[in-house]
């Protein structure tokens, strides 16, 4: 009989995508995928730790993708959702893909391969809300910075854009749940953390870290936002369900709103 | 920076620009050149939403609102008793880049009211643009307004710096432009308009030859047409967006409903409501023919000149052509499968893929995301339960108006309300 275990990683995708591997590679009747420090054993089943293995983790991303890009990026999406007990449908995921002789194919009508394509719609619909509701501010080092707060852990996704877009000026995107941030410093992208003393909202909590421009501008951002919307056609439900709540303490426009 | 002096004339400008609906920044894959500022992102970014519901992706303002024209449906037209500024040229272009900077925004929207002449106004929209590209080396995005009347060189120009140009038709008929504006002739519209369909055309065709030529408004020509000014119909309307789509390969056409502005007795009068289900009855019908494979007549023509309004086009469609239902999800093709109502192109797409690995009932179809309650009527599938009663079109009708909802239904709904 093939062992039954539960795979202990550490947490990062490529402990995720080494565990993978080692259950494909060593034929493991796998019972779950955990976290390092967050682990439930199960009553009669073993438990193995994983060391990551950058090498095999490559392997399972390129025979991923070589059966399929959307896959690959459905397996990362869904994974930054940080969901609970999603490695597991990752795995099922995985193998169903794998064994699949119908080639680029997604079988819709399967409930997993439903659902990771729903939870890898809404990373990527996070993801573009990120890259859209980040509020750079312009700090006396003249770094533009910008707290977030996003429901999944979107940092990596949203680095290459703002790189690719802001080429001539340092920026810092920090990541206020998480405790993390990306730094921009003229040349490449790195992970940061900080020691936050406190949240830098916008203009109504505002700070000496920036200059009194930086308000300004922000201001003037505030005036064309309510200029430009026409009373005529209000439409608040419409408004929220594009902007949800939860963002507005970070957007300026809306910080009186909040 | 004079900040109030900025202040004062940013909330004037962007106010007389508000009534432009388009705000797409969408269509441009401009990369970023040389460690400059900025990029454009293809599928386009909303950075905030106004409070009525529309997506603010640019910075969009007039030059100016002095304008030498005086066109009834216009919030600046001369005769028309509002406070006038005008940017400077630098003006514009460190609010652009400041914006852009803290990502506010994609880029600018750039529009003007007609000062002096048409070419004069032209040449300061142009200029802006140009200064933003070559001294700031800003690869954003930037929508320019193309002024009625402008020369050809100027609308050449202009392409080249601009990722999309747009003229808006405004009323659809040209005997309605001759009640509404009369200074403005049909032809000074459609004149730059053509220019730019046809630079756009030849610089495709250089890039299939040389790689490098240079981007030529990468995401085309957009127009707008207002709804509910003069009396139009909705045939009127949507025949007019098909030329503009067919003859000048819009990649889109904007229909507003008039915000009324002024008193005139031309119009409707100040205060009466903005027809919002109509325009958004109009941009269904857009989408049918844009993405769904439907003709224009089929869904507009003599016998039918209005849409429905208490039903969507598709709908109401499928309910004058029975003939061509219930529907085999299992079996029909793709075109087939867009026709059925509570079908949109995403299930379409999902059903033509999940189908290959087994017959679909109607719990696949349910979780895939299909609106059940409109396409149970005109499909059958891998299930012995389906619509087997001979139901005529007033019937089905009435069954899915009586279990579903909308936002709108008040406007029109004849029965009367309990509690009011």
């Amino acid at each position: 009989m093939k062992p039954s275990k539960t795979l202990i990683y550490d947490g990062s995708f490529n402990g995720f995508l080494t565990a993978v591997f080692v259950a494909f590679d060593e034929k493991i009747n796998v019972t779950d995928i955990q976290k390092n420090g967050q682990g439930q054993n199960g009553l009669f089943s073993e438990t193995e730790t994983i060391f990551t293995h950058v090498e095999k983790a490559k392997r399972v991303w390129n025979g991923i993708r070589n059966k399929s890009h959307n896959a690959i990026a459905n397996v990362y999406f869904a994974f930054l959702s940080e969901t609970e007990g999603v490695e597991l449908m990752l795995y099922t995921y995985i193998q169903k893909l794998m064994a699949t002789t119908l080639g680029k194919q997604m079988d819709y009508s399967d409930g997993i391969v439903l659902y990771i394509d729903q939870l890898a719609k809404k990373v990527g619909r996070e993801k573009h809300r990120m890259e859209a509701f980040v509020r750079f501010q312009l700090t006396k080092d003249d770094i533009y910075f910008a707290n977030i707060e996003p429901d999944f852990d979107v940092l990596p996704l949203i680095s290459k854009h703002f790189r690719n877009r802001y080429a001539d000026q340092q920026w810092l995107i920090y990541d206020v749940k998480r405790k993390y941030g990306i730094y921009y410093n003229l040349d490449h992208v790195e992970m940061v953390s900080l020691n936050l003393k406190e949240i830098h909202f916008n203009k109504i909590h505002k700070s000496d870290a920036f200059l009194s421009e930086e308000y300004d501008y922000q201001t003037l951002w505030n005036d064309y936002f309510k200029s430009t919307g026409i009373k005529s056609r209000i439409n608040p439900k419409l408004h929220t369900q594009h902007v949800p709540k939860r963002y507005w303490k970070y957007l300026s426009e809306k910080k009186e709103a909040v | 920076m004079n900040f109030e002096r900025i202040r004062e004339k940013l909330n004037i400008l962007a106010d007389a620009a508000k009534y432009d609906v388009s705000c797409a920044s969408s269509g441009s894959d401009r990369a970023n050149k040389n460690q400059g500022l900025g990029n454009a992102s293809k599928m386009g970014i909303c950075h905030s939403y106004t409070e009525d519901g529309r997506c603010i992706s640019l910075l969009k303002i007039l030059l100016t609102n002095h304008c030498i024209f005086d066109c009834a449906y216009c919030v600046t037209r001369k005769s028309n008793d509002v406070q006038r500024a005008a940017f400077k040229i630098q003006e514009v272009v460190d609010l652009t880049i400041n914006f852009y900077r803290r990502n506010y925004i994609e880029g600018l929207f750039l529009s003007s009211g007609i000062f002096k002449n048409a070419d004069y106004t032209m040449e300061r929209l142009v200029a802006v643009a140009k200064k933003l590209r070559e001294e700031e080396n800003f690869n954003g995005y930037i929508h320019l307004k193309s002024i009625p009347g402008a020369s050809d060189e100027l609308m050449y120009e202009a392409g080249l710096y601009a990722d999309r140009l747009s003229v808006n038709i405004e009323v659809p008929t040209i005997s309605g432009l001759k009640l509404l504006a009369p200074d403005k002739k049909h032809e000074d519209f459609t004149k730059p308009m053509l220019k730019v369909k046809n630079e756009i055309v030849r610089y495709k065709a250089e890039r299939k030859i040389i790689k490098s030529t240079p981007k030529y408004a990468p995401a085309g020509q957009s127009t707008q047409m207002i709804v509910g000014a003069s009396g139009e119909t909705d045939k009127d309307i949507m025949y007019s967006a098909v030329h503009y789509y067919k003859n000048y390969q819009m990649r889109r056409v904007y229909y507003s409903g008039y915000v009324p502005v002024a008193d005139d007795m031309r119009l409707p009068a100040i205060g009466s409501q903005v027809p919002m289900l109509r325009e958004n009855r109009l941009y269904q019908t857009d989408w049918l023919l844009r993405f769904y494979g439907f003709a224009i007549n089929e869904i507009l023509n003599k016998e039918h000149p209005y849409l429905d309004m208490d039903v969507d086009p598709k709908l109401s469609w499928a309910l004058r052509n029975l003939h061509h239902f219930p529907v085999d999800v299992n079996s029909a093709d793709k075109a087939l499968l867009a026709r059925i109502p509570g079908i949109g192109m995403r299930s379409v797409d999902k059903i033509l893929k999940a189908r290959r690995f087994r017959k679909l009932n109607w719990d696949h179809l349910k979780k895939i995301g299909v609106a059940l309650n409109r396409a149970q009527y005109f499909m059958v599938c891998d299930s012995r339960h389906w619509e087997r009663r001979d139901l005529d079109a007033e019937k089905i009708k009435g069954m899915i108006l009586q279990t579903s909802t909308g936002k709108f239904r008040n406007q029109y709904s004849t029965q009367l309300s309990l509690f009011n």
